[in-house]
């Protein structure tokens, strides 16, 4: 894994995470719900991989699965060729709204999965870390002491702490408001370029996929499909600026278009039938 | 730019009157603590004394006599001098609220962890859950005396009955809050069922097993000194119809006071309980 992060940046990055045709229905009350039709995409080492469409479009259900969390009717998600059908120890995920737990301190939270592997906790490392986020000393803090932002923050710890060579990130910052988004963005970023993890990142905001991403898979609803995937290549570090620049908010149209154009085509289409 | 927002904490915890939201009433008074001020002291102070003085005076003013009210400071007098009467009494009626209550507690406990997993068999029990909270268990006292004679059991029996059936029916409320994404987080690091149950889904539940254990802890009390009424020689609650009987009416106020007593440390107790391991929820 280290020997693989380690290789120059010109090399052709191998592939980590690949999902081959996955397909997932559920039975609802009101029928069978087409989450997943034969999705197929792969995660390559070290790359920001955004995953973005419209609510419905099946990319938390994705991410889910490649987390093993959600197991597929049809097809296959592989790490590494290994099939994933449950959690992993190299994949690591974030979810919405943070997701600590409200009855343990910032640092029992950040404890959780080393008592669940029954290890010791390397205590001084994850204080580094803390510090990295700008959590320093807030240790003994409760989850409800801690802004939105805090508690993403200390979320990320909690993820970074068991060392995973994958982050998947659920919507992480979409209940922030515009200005701590920002802040966490740039922190991802730092992050992913200091670690070299890496990141599958689901968003329902266009500019911070842009913002982010080395490549942005875009999909579409009912059924959930990629509809296409977008080379991002905007230098880095980039800045929170850029995104007012009109290079950027050209690519944000395009984006928008793809979106609305798939949208729209599926309302001609239920109208037909 | 927005750093300074947001790094300032959003310390929304009071202070003082931060109850764990589990109990109202007289959590303000008792979770407030070291934060009273000598004039809230001297306010709770003084309302005490024209409460109990006032008693003492009116019912000497109107010369009402003892085996209709007596008046606090006979009912001080019986409780401290007499208390060595009353003392094995009070170990009988603890020991079978305890007991009692430790069974059907943890019936009442382990059929909410298992039954919330299955929801079909939870329908089905459920009713009958039910019929056991709103029965008075006292109803079932007579009974058990023919089946288990006079001694303690036939009141352990009926504590369990009592209680268990509220511990359940709340824990169940406790345990069937569950919080997928974080069930979700704990099976991303790897958690097996054994290890979600103990590290998601019981503190989850623990407020509402707290409130479960009180409800269940008085309910127990009211039908043990119910079952010490209906027969049998021991506990407080036949030292109530005893001493009703002899129309010794300071005793028998001595004895309510006692019960009362035992009340509020329970109270007090699991209030405590709850704070420590349930204030989270705000």
């Amino acid at each position: 894994m280290s020997a693989a992060a380690s290789k120059p940046q010109d090399t052709v990055p191998r592939t980590r995470l690949v999902v081959d045709h996955a397909t997932l229905h559920y039975q609802t009350r009101s029928g069978p719900l087409h989450a997943l039709d034969n999705v197929s995409l792969d995660v390559r080492e070290g790359e920001f991989l955004c995953i973005i469409g419209p609510s419905g479009c099946g990319k938390t259900t994705l991410l889910w699965s490649m987390a093993g969390l959600i197991n597929l009717n049809g097809g296959a998600i592989t790490l590494d060729g290994q099939r994933i059908t449950r959690p992993n120890p190299e994949i690591a995920m974030i979810f919405q709204d943070a997701n600590l737990l409200p009855w343990r301190t910032v640092e029992k939270n950040i404890q959780l999965p080393f008592e669940l592997k029954r290890k010791a906790m390397d205590r001084p490392r994850i204080n580094k870390l803390l510090e990295r986020v700008g959590l320093g000393g807030f240790n003994d803090k409760y989850p409800r002491e801690l802004s939105g932002g805090m508690q993403q923050r200390a979320s990320i710890v909690r993820s970074l702490a068991v060392e995973p060579s994958i982050l998947l990130m659920d919507e992480p910052f979409g209940a922030l408001d515009a200005f701590t988004r920002d802040e966490m963005n740039l922190l991802v970023q730092e992050i992913w370029m200091e670690t070299g993890k890496t990141i599958a990142f689901v968003t329902h905001s266009i500019p911070e996929a842009i913002f982010l991403a080395d490549r942005i898979v875009v999909m579409s609803a009912r059924p959930g499909r990629i509809a296409a995937i977008v080379d991002v290549d905007l230098p880095r570090p980039r800045r929170v600026e850029i995104q007012t620049e009109p290079e950027f908010i050209a690519r944000v149209m395009d984006i928008k278009v793809m979106i609305d154009h798939q949208r729209g085509a599926r309302a001609d289409h239920s109208m037909i039938g | 730019m927005s750093e300074a927002a947001n790094s300032v904490p959003n310390f929304n915890r009071k202070g003082s009157g931060d109850s764990g939201g589990m109990a109202g009433g007289l959590s303000a008074s008792l979770g407030s603590g070291a934060a009273r001020t000598s004039l809230e002291v001297f306010v709770i102070i003084l309302v005490a004394v024209i409460i109990i003085g006032g008693a003492e005076f009116l019912l000497r003013w109107f010369e009402v006599p003892q085996y209709v009210l007596p008046t606090p400071s006979q009912i001080a007098v019986a409780l401290v001098t007499e208390f060595p009467n009353y003392w094995p009494h009070l170990l009988v009626t603890l020991k079978e609220l305890l007991v009692g209550f430790a069974i059907g507690a943890s019936i009442g406990f382990v059929l909410a962890a298992v039954i919330t997993q299955f929801p079909f068999v939870e329908k089905v029990v459920t009713p009958y859950i039910l019929l056991l909270v709103t029965t008075p268990m006292l109803a079932l006292v007579p009974l058990l005396i023919l089946r288990f004679g006079f001694g303690s059991e036939p009141r352990i029996i009926a504590v369990a009955l009592a209680s268990g059936p509220m511990v359940m029916i709340n824990a169940a409320t406790g345990f069937r809050r569950v919080d997928r994404a974080k069930i979700a987080l704990a099976r991303s690091f790897g958690a097996n069922t054994l290890q979600i149950f103990t590290k998601i889904r019981i503190p989850m539940a623990m407020p509402m097993i707290i409130v479960g254990l009180m409800v269940g802890s008085i309910f127990g009390l009211l039908t043990t000194v119910g079952a010490e009424m209906v027969g049998g020689a021991e506990g407080l609650g036949n030292r109530l119809t005893y001493y009703s009987s002899l129309i010794r009416m300071p005793q028998f106020f001595a004895v309510i006071l006692i019960l009362a007593m035992i009340g509020i440390s329970i109270y007090v107790f699991f209030f405590w309980l709850g704070k420590k391991w349930a204030s989270w929820e705000a």
